[in-house]
């Protein structure tokens, strides 16, 4: 019978397409990899070896861009520089040879502590208000649930920058212009229609079943969702993590306009490094490749998560 | 462990065109240690019956109430119940000790987990699931999860159990065997259990009562041996019996002497004797033979009507045999279905 031959989806696949497919996976990722690598090697270039042409693959390495992302620098004649005590430090060292002096530390790293505290954060109460929504619209007969739901997917219709000029207003009234809150405030209404939606259609899928025998069990609603629905939806809440992280980390356009000083984060901060004596790709790699790494560690984190996959088979359907 | 009293109760599903009666005015009480077997076709409201009673729905009128108290409008956690699934519904993220554990560890319980050992320890071995304690809830076959499932139910000792086909999916040697267990444990503890079945050995051996329901109407409640033998209708005349009582048009019985206004006569399979011609209510053909070893199932065709008889083991009948047909304590139906009294 033509119907029953659904065998080919359980049996193994060949050694050869295997071969096949890992080869084009790798293929795929060196490629997508090729930028990222560029990046993380021009971090350790000297400024001259980073525009030379044709590119340098080989190169001594440096640490001219990691030391002038960190400091801030002024440039001395070499009379007043030769008159200094000596140099403390490779970073003075490095200055030094190129006829500068280490005024400071840069904004780098309290550019880099904004970031950090305003993504997780904002990704904390978006996923934190999205898991409790969504288990509202999935459990409880919401009076014009379905309205309420595209309203919230609407939000997400138009590029949020649309809105610029009337947030732009509003938290200058409201004072939130360059502050961590309102950042915060802005992604997190950003991410939370995201993330209802994605959560509901998780939250969806685990049966009414195990709550109402946890109700029965003797547990609250409150506590069976803590004791069950949480536990069977981490998948989905982990997925939905990193998409809220990757937009709330990488967001540029509203960090633009509405921070400056205070409250900015890493992505406008990045070009400034540029202005800031000559084109400097060395640190504004070594920005970018330290950008990079929180991002990376929380996506390796939870990805145990991720691939744990959803659990069928307890509730016989 | 204590009496629960259905009053009255209603419930609907659904809204205007769609709207689905699911149970109607039922009325029932399950006494205190005893253990009631709900029988009814799929979709007769069963299963919202024992939800009704858990709490997981609220009825649309009447009364529930458990060991005297009102709990029409009590949360489930607090009604004192223990529900076994039809879907077996274990937490697929918990090993199967912490399944069998878990309604022990809830808030409101709190019990000291040397005493959960003991009782999960105690279950377990009941349920012969000992070896599996440390497994993931998912990786059982369907048996051992409802075994699971039933364990779950049996670590506390609730106002009632109650049980929608909990032994469904258990190969026959497992079901007597849990059969006869669960019916030990509800004497030893006079558990009070509401126990739902397709299965017509587990409604006539464990239950002190059948109630039959029929889309969501209380039709018969009675003892096994009242609803075999006193069946109220057509429907409750089905239900039991195994083959199935046989039914035969009056008109096809002219030699019958049914009441007036009996519409179908029906007889139980040992009811239907195979009769010396003389004596008997009709002349069938015999058909088809089934030997089980203990019984013979007699097939035989009755002016164009089936019916199934027994036969003994040992007798010479053979297919295409002519035989006179006897109807002993037959009962009579109207044309609506309902029963309607011999020799009135
Ligand atoms: N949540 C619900 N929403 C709408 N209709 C429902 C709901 N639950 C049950 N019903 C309807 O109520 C009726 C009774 O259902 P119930 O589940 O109690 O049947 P059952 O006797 O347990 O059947 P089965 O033997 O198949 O388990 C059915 O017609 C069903 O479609
Ligand atoms: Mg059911």
């Amino acid at each position: 019978m033509p119907g029953l031959s659904t065998a080919h989806s359980v049996v193994e696949p060949s050694a050869l397409s295997k071969r096949i497919a890992q080869g084009i996976v790798i293929l795929y990722a060196l490629l997508t990899m090729i930028p990222l690598a560029w990046i993380l090697l021009t971090g350790f270039k000297t400024p001259p070896d980073s525009i030379s042409y044709p590119p340098k693959l080989v190169f001594q390495p440096s640490l001219e861009g990691y030391c002038n992302l960190f400091t801030t620098r002024s440039r001395q004649t070499p009379e007043y520089i030769a008159g200094l005590p000596p140099a403390e430090g490779m970073c003075d060292e490095i200055a030094r040879s190129r006829n500068m002096v280490v005024a400071g530390p840069s904004k780098f790293v309290p550019r880099f502590v904004n970031s950090l505290v305003i993504a997780f954060t904002s990704t904390l109460l978006a996923v934190g208000l999205g898991t409790l929504a969504a288990y509202g619209f999935s459990r409880f007969r919401v009076p014009l649930a379905d309205d309420l739901l595209f309203f919230i997917l609407s939000t997400r219709m138009m590029p949020p920058i649309a809105v610029a000029i009337p947030i732009y207003l509003m938290y200058r009234e409201l004072g939130l212009s360059d502050t961590k809150l309102g950042m915060i405030l802005l992604y997190t209404a950003v991410n939370v229609s995201l993330a209802v939606w994605l959560l509901k259609g998780f939250i969806d899928e685990i049966p009414r079943e195990y709550e109402e025998a946890a109700m029965i069990d003797g547990y609250t609603r409150l506590q069976a969702f803590r004791k069950v629905v949480l536990p069977q939806a981490a998948t989905g809440i982990a997925a939905t993590a990193i998409f809220c992280l990757i937009f709330a980390w990488n967001e540029y356009a509203f960090a633009v306009l509405l921070t400056s000083g205070e409250a900015q984060t890493t992505p406008p901060f990045i070009p400034f490094i540029i202005g800031e004596g000559g084109q400097d790709w060395p640190a504004v790699a070594a920005a970018t490749t330290l950008f990079v790494i929180p991002i990376f560690v929380f996506t390796i984190l939870l990805r145990k998560h991720l691939l744990r996959g959803i659990t069928f088979g307890a509730v016989r359907k | 462990m204590a009496e629960v009293r259905l009053d009255a109760v209603s419930k609907h599903f659904g809204t205007g065109e769609a709207a689905v009666t699911a149970i109607a005015e039922m009325s029932l009480t399950i006494g205190d240690g005893e253990l009631v077997i709900l029988l009814g076709p799929t979709g007769a409201g069963k299963t919202t019956t024992l939800r009704l009673i858990a709490g997981l729905e609220k009825p649309d009128a009447g009364r529930v109430s458990i060991g005297g108290r009102d709990v029409t409008g009590v949360n489930p956690a607090e009604r004192d119940v223990a529900f076994v699934f039809q879907q077996y519904s274990l937490y697929p993220h918990l090993s199967v000790y912490d399944n069998l554990a878990f309604p022990l560890r809830s808030p409101a319980r709190r019990v000291p987990e040397a005493e959960i050992r003991r009782k999960v320890g105690e279950v377990a071995r009941l349920l012969r699931i000992e070896d599996k304690l440390n497994n993931r809830a998912t990786h059982l076959s369907g048996g051992q999860m409802q075994r699971v499932a039933i364990g779950r139910a049996l670590v506390r000792r609730p106002a009632i159990y109650l049980m929608d086909e909990p032994l469904s999916s258990l190969d026959a040697k497992l079901r007597s065997d849990l059969r006869l267990e669960l019916k030990r444990i509800q004497q030893e503890l006079g558990a009070t259990i509401l126990y739902v079945t397709h299965d017509q050995i587990e409604a006539m051996t464990m239950g002190s009562r059948i109630g039959v329901i029929d889309r969501g109407r209380l039709v018969q409640v009675g003892t096994p041996r009242e609803i075999y033998e006193n069946p109220v209708d057509l429907h409750v005349a089905q239900r039991l019996g195994q083959p199935g009582i046989n039914l035969v048009p009056r008109a096809l019985l002219p030699e019958v002497p049914a009441p007036p206004g009996a519409h179908t006569i029906g007889a139980r399979t040992e009811h239907v004797r195979i009769a010396r011609a003389g004596h008997a209510d009709g002349v069938g053909l015999v058909r088809w033979i089934e030997r089980l070893g203990d019984q013979n199932h007699l097939h035989v065709t009755l002016r164009g009507q089936d019916l199934v008889t027994l036969g003994e083991p040992d007798s010479d009948l053979s297919v295409g045999d002519r035989v006179g047909v006897e109807f002993l304590r037959p009962l009579y139906f109207d044309a609506a279905g309902r029963r309607i009294a011999a020799g009135a």
